[in-house]
């Protein structure tokens, strides 16, 4: 599956340990929520870098103590209609200020895309390939966004009050 | 009137460009239909039982004449010459086709008129008080808040894809004219002890499958943090609604389930995470908003001129309909002028486009260009002064808008029902249509004072006959038309679901029944004065129950 990030298709570095096989220490893996909490200790101390996919009905805040370890989470969309990974994305990047890279999965359409990066989204698992190219135009078909969201615009009823500086480049907020 | 300005026109027009292209991406096959519905639906469009069928948000109620003037080229141009104002200050077009849907919306757009989020499982259109900055009995101007909602509301990143359609309404009156208690949020400003304007926060309203009044969460909330509470109770909502059944998705149900203290101590933990954040509304960015406002010029007048008193003791008709269309405003020598959309036998809520164009001229003529839409499905003229009254009557009556039913038994509120909605178990416009007839005596309209029927053709309850003081429900028994009546319903400030008559009867019966209830009250009345809904309050069903079912 394509994977966008930094409005670019990549390849995808991390390594998704489904199984049961023992988590290499090296090298970038991506592991369900339930295989790292059960070991979170040792599997947060690795010397490469871990992901976590987090399920979108389960408290988010469960990985909270976790975070600072974590150079990804990925959260899930069973479908495009199920939006609680909005959410969840949200209170990631704004109350417990998640810095590493967020991923969407799962059914991820580019009539999404806007509202995947206004809550803080930063890389996108796609389903058509043709998505890709999409992703420029459908995050830049807006210029106006009433509400303060996780992509640092301030919104419009506050901007009217008082007029901001050039819109920063979003794209690359989250990613240090 | 709110003015849309740079950002408000910049946003729609991106709308409108976005929505273009993805209509041409489903018209050569790159969507599926699947993948388009829930595109099609954020911006008003259905699918309906012979056509599209779109959906134009009047925010609050409020249109201008341009705007109506653009609602009457719509039916025109791309529909068959009529429009039907909807329960939710929406106005439908059922017949116009896709291809045709981008360039609808871009004439919309021109007047500042849109249809994003009149659908789907997002926040929609936001309703209010149709006599919202004229009522007498009103602390403040609600439309302001509601404005601030739509703005917040509108493409909210994280409340496109909710379990469920998520409806608030506002007002400011004592009386509920916005039917606040069945919303999914429902707001009623009013003053605290320190004499300051907040909010009572209700949730959980609603009618359809399981209907519920809503329940106060929050008795006042301050107005700095109307937003930031609207996002944690849709944040709550968000994470916790059911999504494994739509017919549990809505927050009523949610509410119901956890029970409504839990679910107020979940909000109240969430928003105290958010209060002080970027959602806290100074009053500055109230009073801005409140600046696009713009308010008549009225002049300085005295209630009832001669004029208006000679009009009425010289003319029986215009008498009748003043007494019954005309309402208090809170400026003297002015006068809130309702215009009924229920002639005699024509489907409740529809309006021509040369009917719309006329009452276009005649708000500006006479209502400094200002329309409001209520929930009731009629048309509002908001500021008409009263020694002008007469000559105003003289052209709403020419075109048909002046019948004097608002408020009477013929005024229904009916939904599509079978003749256009693809959910349908029955027709209701015919049901209404045949009440009309039965009821045309106006003269015992008048008798029989203020009765709210309304009319749904299925449980959805679009024509939210739960709350009617009669209630119709159409439901289907072995492929046969069968009502369900409820009496004692209400959707004001005294909100209550009305309760079952007895077993359905079928589609021939409905009015006879109808016709019996209305008997059955004029004689159980202890005055002429005690309206119907008071009647069964005091002496409950049972009478009634009696009395129909003895005869049919
Ligand atoms: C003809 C096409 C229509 C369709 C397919 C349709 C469909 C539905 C459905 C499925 C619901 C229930 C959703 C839920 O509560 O979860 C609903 C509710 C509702 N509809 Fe419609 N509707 C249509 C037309 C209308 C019209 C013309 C009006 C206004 C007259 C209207 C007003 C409402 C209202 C106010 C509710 C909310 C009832 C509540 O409080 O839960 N609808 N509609
Ligand atoms: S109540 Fe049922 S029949 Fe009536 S419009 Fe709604 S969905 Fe259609």
């Amino acid at each position: 599956m394509p994977l966008i990030k930094n409005a670019a298709e990549i390849d995808d570095p991390y390594l998704r340990a489904l199984d049961d096989a023992p988590v290499p220490e090296q090298g970038a893996v991506l592991l369900p929520a339930a295989r790292f909490l059960a070991d979170a200790q040792d599997l947060a101390g690795r010397s490469g870098q871990t992901g976590v996919i987090w399920r979108n009905d389960r408290d988010i805040g469960e990985l909270a103590p976790w975070l600072d370890k974590l150079s990804l989470v990925a959260l899930v969309f069973p479908t495009f209609r199920d939006g609680r990974a909005y959410t969840q994305a949200r209170l990631l990047r704004e109350r417990y200020r998640f810095r590493g890279e967020l991923r969407a999965t799962g059914d991820v359409l580019r009539d999404q895309f806007l509202f995947l990066h206004r809550s803080g989204f930063d890389a996108f698992e796609v389903k058509k390939p043709g998505d890709a190219q999409a992703f420029i135009d459908a995050i830049h078909r807006y210029s106006v966004f009433y509400q303060p969201a996780a992509d640092g615009e301030r919104g419009t009823l506050w901007r009217r009050i008082k007029p901001a500086p050039a819109r920063h480049n979003a794209v690359n907020e989250f990613t240090s | 009137m709110y003015h849309y300005d740079d950002f408000d026109r910049t946003l729609v027009a991106e709308r409108v460009a976005e929505f273009r292209d993805q209509v041409a991406r489903r018209l050569s096959g790159q969507l599926t239909e699947e993948e388009f519905k829930p595109l099609r639906l954020m911006n008003g469009v259905y699918l309906q039982l012979h056509a599209y069928m779109l959906r134009i948000a009047v925010p609050y109620g409020t249109l201008s004449s341009p705007q109506l003037r653009t609602l009457a080229h719509i039916a025109r141009r791309y529909d068959r010459g009529y429009g039907h104002f909807t329960t939710r200050q929406n106005i439908q077009f059922n017949w116009i086709k896709l291809e045709e849907m981008p360039e609808t919306l871009a004439a919309l757009a021109e007047t500042g008129l849109h249809a994003m989020q009149t659908s789907g499982n997002c926040i929609r259109n936001i309703t209010s008080d149709q006599w919202a900055g004229v009522a007498r009995d009103e602390i403040e101007d609600p439309r302001i808040y509601a404005e601030i909602l739509r703005q917040h509301s509108t493409m909210h990143p994280e409340f496109s894809f909710l379990p469920r359609k998520f409806k608030i309404a506002v007002t400011a009156a004592d009386h509920d004219r916005a039917a606040i208690r069945v919303h999914d949020i429902g707001l009623r400003m009013h003053r605290n002890g320190a004499g300051e304007t907040g909010f009572e926060v209700v949730v959980g309203g609603g009618l359809g499958r399981t209907p519920f009044v809503g329940k106060t969460i929050k008795p006042f909330l301050h107005k700095r943090d109307l937003l930031s509470y609207i996002e944690a109770v849709l944040r709550v909502y968000n994470q916790y609604g059911r999504r494994d059944n739509i017919y549990k998705a809505r927050i009523k149900i949610l509410v119901h389930e956890l029970g409504a203290e839990k679910f107020a101590a979940e909000v109240e933990e969430e928003w105290r995470a958010i209060k002080d954040g970027a959602l806290a509304l100074d009053e500055a960015v109230v009073a801005d908003i409140a600046s696009r406002f713009t308010y008549p010029d009225y002049e300085t007048l005295t209630d009832e001129p001669a004029s208006l008193q000679t009009a009425r003791a010289s003319d029986r008709r215009f008498d009748t309909w003043f007494r019954n269309s005309v309402a208090p405003h809170k400026v003297p020598g002015y006068a809130i002028v309702t215009l009924s959309l229920k002639p005699e036998g024509a489907p409740p809520g529809d309006a021509t486009a040369d009917q719309m164009d006329r009452i276009a001229d005649l708000a500006e003529r006479y209502s400094f260009g200002e329309i409001r839409v209520g929930h009731e499905q009629n048309l509002v003229l908001p500021h008409v002064a009263q020694r002008d009254l007469p000559a105003l009557w003289t052209v709403l009556d020419a075109i048909g808008v002046a019948t004097p039913n608002v408020g009477l038994v013929s005024d229904i509120i009916a939904c599509p029902g079978l003749d256009y909605c693809s959910l349908a178990n029955t027709r209701s416009i015919p049901v209404a249509q045949e009440l009309t007839r039965r009821f045309r005596s106006l003269e015992s309209a008048h008798n029989i004072g203020r009765l709210h029927i309304n009319i749904s053709g299925c449980i959805n309850a679009c024509g939210h006959h739960h709350v009617g003081h009669i209630g119709i429900l159409g439901v289907e028994k072995n492929g046969q038309e069968f009502y369900q009546i409820t009496l004692g319903g209400r959707a004001d400030e005294h909100a209550e679901l009305g309760s079952l008559l007895g077993p359905a009867v079928p589609y021939e019966q409905v009015a006879d029944v109808i016709e019996d209830v209305v008997a059955a009250y004029i004689e159980l009345r202890v005055r002429p004065d005690e309206l119907f809904i008071d009647t069964v309050k005091r002496v409950g069903i049972e009478p009634f129950k009696e009395r129909v079912y003895a005869t049919h």
